[in-house]
């Protein structure tokens, strides 16, 4: 009953969705208001209705109606009610539930903004989000349907189906298979909302770039609608990544944040474009120049995301023989098509009209320093596009070398993996150019800075940073990686910091304001500008925890028996006990008791240890943390044995400084809010001034 | 009588030095960690995309096992991962062998950033201007990234400020 209902609505919203959709395109078309209205209105009407879906789907796996496929595969009896409600996005017909649900809650807010002035975007916004919606929800109700039920024949063949097939009953298994371990991990619970949460908000600033093109209003109106959503966008799917590394660090048990795999860089792939959007759209707003490029930016953000979705949810990435079984794949690919083709045909179509109004005066103006940020955050773009597509291309390729025997030597369709040996090298001097650029494009001015003038604005900090690099080499750093990387942090953070002062100063001089209410004033006045300063901070403390872990992490390995101990650095862990038990919720857990010291004074327990999930029949690994700013100890349960026998094996690893990534996470959070927080738009200023002078005539 | 016990001690030393030497030739049994050194730079040949030095399967421990006794037996890393490539496929290393297709790894990346970097510079140039044009004013920085037309008044007077400073 329940399942009808939620696959009833699921079929609604996507009528509702088509009608929406070509409803504004008509209107817009025709310029019909009544139209425009009613396809506003039928997206408005998609939250409600998703929202139905999303509670059917959420009832079913709480109350363990095991008779629906998805219920039985992503949750069991012994799964705990939070687990069950987060199981929504626990597989795939569930997630790409999730992701229309936050679509349709994200294109209704845009929808219920004010349009007054920008009457003519509405139709054609609307019919992009539609579409998107559109598409997603028909790869929920024809390939990845989470209300198809079980059904048994009288033979005892069990089949899936949505409605009763001919001659069989409903079959209801006893258990449901459960979670994914992984999954059940803090982290993991909210990442994937986080992660769509920005893929899903990215798709409004596409939508308003679309209907510029369509409209023709190619100024830099659309630029400045979508500032905050995509601020907001950006916030989310960066928190999302974030997210993610947490969950990797906590329970993948390898001791890292960032494995390089496929699907993390096919989630970063719109970070790093959405990344060169947010800064390349000051310099249109700014000085009215790289208008095609801002339209390139967000078409690549938005099939970075289509891209990212199709490459986690398609199977390709575990093989492209994967892709060819699975029918989500084809149609995520006749999507991405479609989407390039119109896309790039409105742009062309609009080309001439996007005209820069001015000139790059100076190499060292801030345009053009924004300029290299957009080349840097480009490359490594495509470094990672390729990075991803690569083992895909080769097995694709594979063919060939099969019909053509000459060319067997070179397509051999052999699968293989693209890792961290291949991108390190290839991303670090990237990244380490960025870290120069947030040095150096804060004290550049619009059109007018020379190297003159950035020499004189930066000397003091390069000083400072450069007193950090001798304190380092003095004090035994001798990896010259390491002192060109905290060279740069510290050139970027004084440099930020020192912009901070010097705006307070001058506040605080000019205002008679103390210091403090000079500063908070000052980052209130220019919250963008002071907003981005503190995401540029972030982003220092995160690059040091990435050097620390990167450049620094030390690991052993050994088996010991109680009271053994085993010695890392200053580090000295000793054995004390394991227990092995079962939990009430399904789970056999080895757990080890282990005393660290530090320098030989004891500073505390850790507790790694195994779960056993008998529902699902798969292990998770927590690893025992010892957690300062200083440093991480991490350890590992590998293995155990009767403790009369060879005892434990434990593999510790030592992770200097890896604390200021997850911190530097937290200051990104307040820096994007800053950023982002709603302040009145010049242009209302300036119409109400415009009002009220003849008034006082 | 003499003569075979003589034969039997020179005999009895022979093989004894023999034994000696063989096992000290032998290297020492490796530890976990020189095991997980090379075994960090190799991917599971089963599951997807683990590094098979953290690989918590039974299969990978075998594995595990298995680069411990090659390294027993005098293999060096290069050796071990060729040889675990030659058995599991390009799968089981991060970086493809340098062969066929797998090439545009290699080159690819360099192009890909000699063509940015050219495009930028080329892009520049055609929209900049003469930067001898603009008249800057010699003795004083140019204000770091202030917008034009702000309307805050503080703005200009705390320009003043830094100028002044």
């Amino acid at each position: 009953m329940v399942a009808n209902l939620g696959f009833g609505t699921l079929i609604i919203t996507f009528l509702v969705s088509i009608y929406g959709a070509g409803a504004a395109f008509y209107g817009g078309r025709k310029n019909k208001p009544a139209w425009v209205d009613s396809a506003r209105n039928a997206m408005l009407l998609t939250l409600p209705l998703l929202t139905i879906t999303v509670l059917a789907i959420l009832y079913l796996l709480i109350t363990g109606h095991f008779e629906v496929q998805y219920v039985a595969s992503v949750s069991s009896r012994t799964t705990p009610i939070y687990l069950r409600l987060t199981s929504l996005w626990g597989g795939q017909a569930g997630s790409l539930i999730l992701w229309s649900w936050l679509m349709s809650a994200f294109a209704s807010a845009v929808t219920l903004r004010k349009w007054d002035r920008d009457r003519e975007f509405l139709p054609w916004v609307v019919m992009v989000c539609l579409v998107t919606l559109g598409f997603f929800l028909i790869l929920s109700i024809f390939v990845e349907n989470p209300f198809v039920r079980l059904w048994q024949s009288p033979t005892g063949n069990i089949t899936t189906a949505m409605f009763q097939p001919g001659g069989t009953t409903l079959y209801t298994p006893p258990d449901g298979n459960g979670l994914e371990p992984l999954l059940r991990h803090p982290g993991m619970i909210f990442h994937p909302p986080m992660l769509y949460l920005g893929f899903v908000s990215f798709v409004i600033p596409y939508a308003f770039a679309m209907a510029a093109l369509i409209t023709g209003r190619t100024d830099d109106r659309w630029i400045r609608i979508t500032r905050r959503w995509t601020l907001v966008a950006w916030l989310f799917l960066s928190l999302g990544l974030v997210l993610g590394m947490r969950w990797a660090y906590d329970v993948l048990g390898w001791g890292g944040y960032w494995g390089w795999d496929a699907v993390e860089v096919s989630a970063l792939l719109p970070w790093l474009t959405g990344t060169a959007f947010l800064h390349s759209v000051m310099i249109q707003e700014k000085r009215g120049m790289l208008k095609k490029w801002n339209m390139v930016l967000i078409i690549m953000t938005y099939m970075a995301v289509i891209l990212g979705t199709f490459f986690t949810r398609s199977g390709i990435l575990s093989s492209v023989h994967a892709f060819a079984q699975s029918a989500i794949g084809p149609l995520f690919f006749v999507f991405l098509g479609l989407t390039f083709i119109v896309s790039f045909s409105l742009l062309f179509i609009r080309w001439n009209d996007l005209k820069s109004e001015s000139e790059i005066t100076s190499m060292f103006s801030r345009e053009a320093l924004f300029l290299f940020n957009n080349l840097l955050f480009i490359l490594a773009f495509l470094v990672c596009f390729l990075g991803v597509f690569f083992p895909i291309l080769s097995e694709a390729l594979g063919i060939l070398g099969q019909k053509i025997p000459a060319l067997a030597g070179i397509f051999t369709g052999q699968k293989v993996t693209v890792g961290p040996s291949w991108y390190k090298p290839i991303i670090a001097p990237l990244f380490a150019g960025l870290l120069l650029l947030m040095g150096v494009a804060p004290l550049s001015a619009w059109q007018f800075s020379t190297a003159k003038t950035i020499g004189k604005a930066i000397w003091k900090p390069y000083i400072a940073s450069m007193v950090v690099v001798v304190v380092l080499f003095i004090t035994g750093t001798r990896s010259w990686p390491a002192l060109l990387g905290y060279w740069l942090c510290a050139l970027a953070l004084f440099v930020t910091l020192y912009e901070f002062w010097r705006a307070a100063w001058a506040r605080h001089n000019a205002q008679n304001q103390n210091l403090i209410e000079a500063f908070w004033q000052l980052v209130g006045k220019n919250r963008r500008r002071y907003g981005g300063y503190l995401i540029h901070i972030s982003m220092v403390l995160m690059a040091l925890g990435i050097l620390g872990i990167e450049l620094f992490q030390t690991q052993t390995q050994a088996t010991v028996q109680q009271d053994g101990t085993i010695n890392l650095g200053q580090y000295t862990v000793k054995f004390n006990s394991l227990a092995v038990f079962d939990t009430a919720d399904g789970r056999n857990v080895a757990r080890a008791v282990l005393s660290v010291y530090k320098d030989g004074r004891y500073v505390g327990e850790l507790y790694p240890r195994r779960d056993y999930y008998y529902d699902t029949q798969r292990p998770l690994t927590i690893a025992g943390i010892r957690s300062t700013m200083q440093d991480d100890l991490y350890v590992v349960l590998v293995d155990w044995q009767p403790l009369s026998a060879t005892g434990a094996t434990f593999k510790i690893y030592h992770n200097p400084l890896v604390n200021w990534l997850w911190f530097g996470g937290f200051l990104f959070i307040l820096g994007s809010i800053v950023a982002a927080w709603p302040v009145r738009e010049p242009e209302r200023v300036v119409f109400r001034k415009t009002v009220q002078t003849p008034i006082k005539a | 009588m003499v003569k075979k016990s003589l034969f039997a001690i020179a005999l009895t030393l022979f093989f004894g030095f023999l034994v000696v030497g063989v096992v000290s030739a032998q290297q020492p049994t490796p530890s976990d960690d020189q095991v997980n050194a090379i075994a960090k730079q190799l991917y599971c040949p089963v599951c997807e995309n683990i590094p098979l030095d953290v690989c918590p399967t039974t299969a990978c421990a075998q594995w595990r096992e298995l680069i411990r006794q090659k390294l027993t037996a005098g293999w060096t890393a290069q050796q071990i991962k060729d040889y675990f490539v030659q058995q599991y496929g390009a799968r089981v290393v991060g970086t493809p062998p340098a062969k066929g297709i797998n090439w545009l790894l290699r080159v690819l990346p360099f192009l890909i950033i000699v063509a940015g970097i050219v495009i930028l510079y080329r892009a520049l140039r055609s929209w900049s201007h003469p930067a001898q044009q603009v008249n800057l004013p010699s003795h004083a920085p140019a204000p770091p990234a202030e917008q034009p037309g702000s309307q805050d008044d503080y703005i200009k007077q705390m320009e003043d400020q830094v100028r002044k400073r």
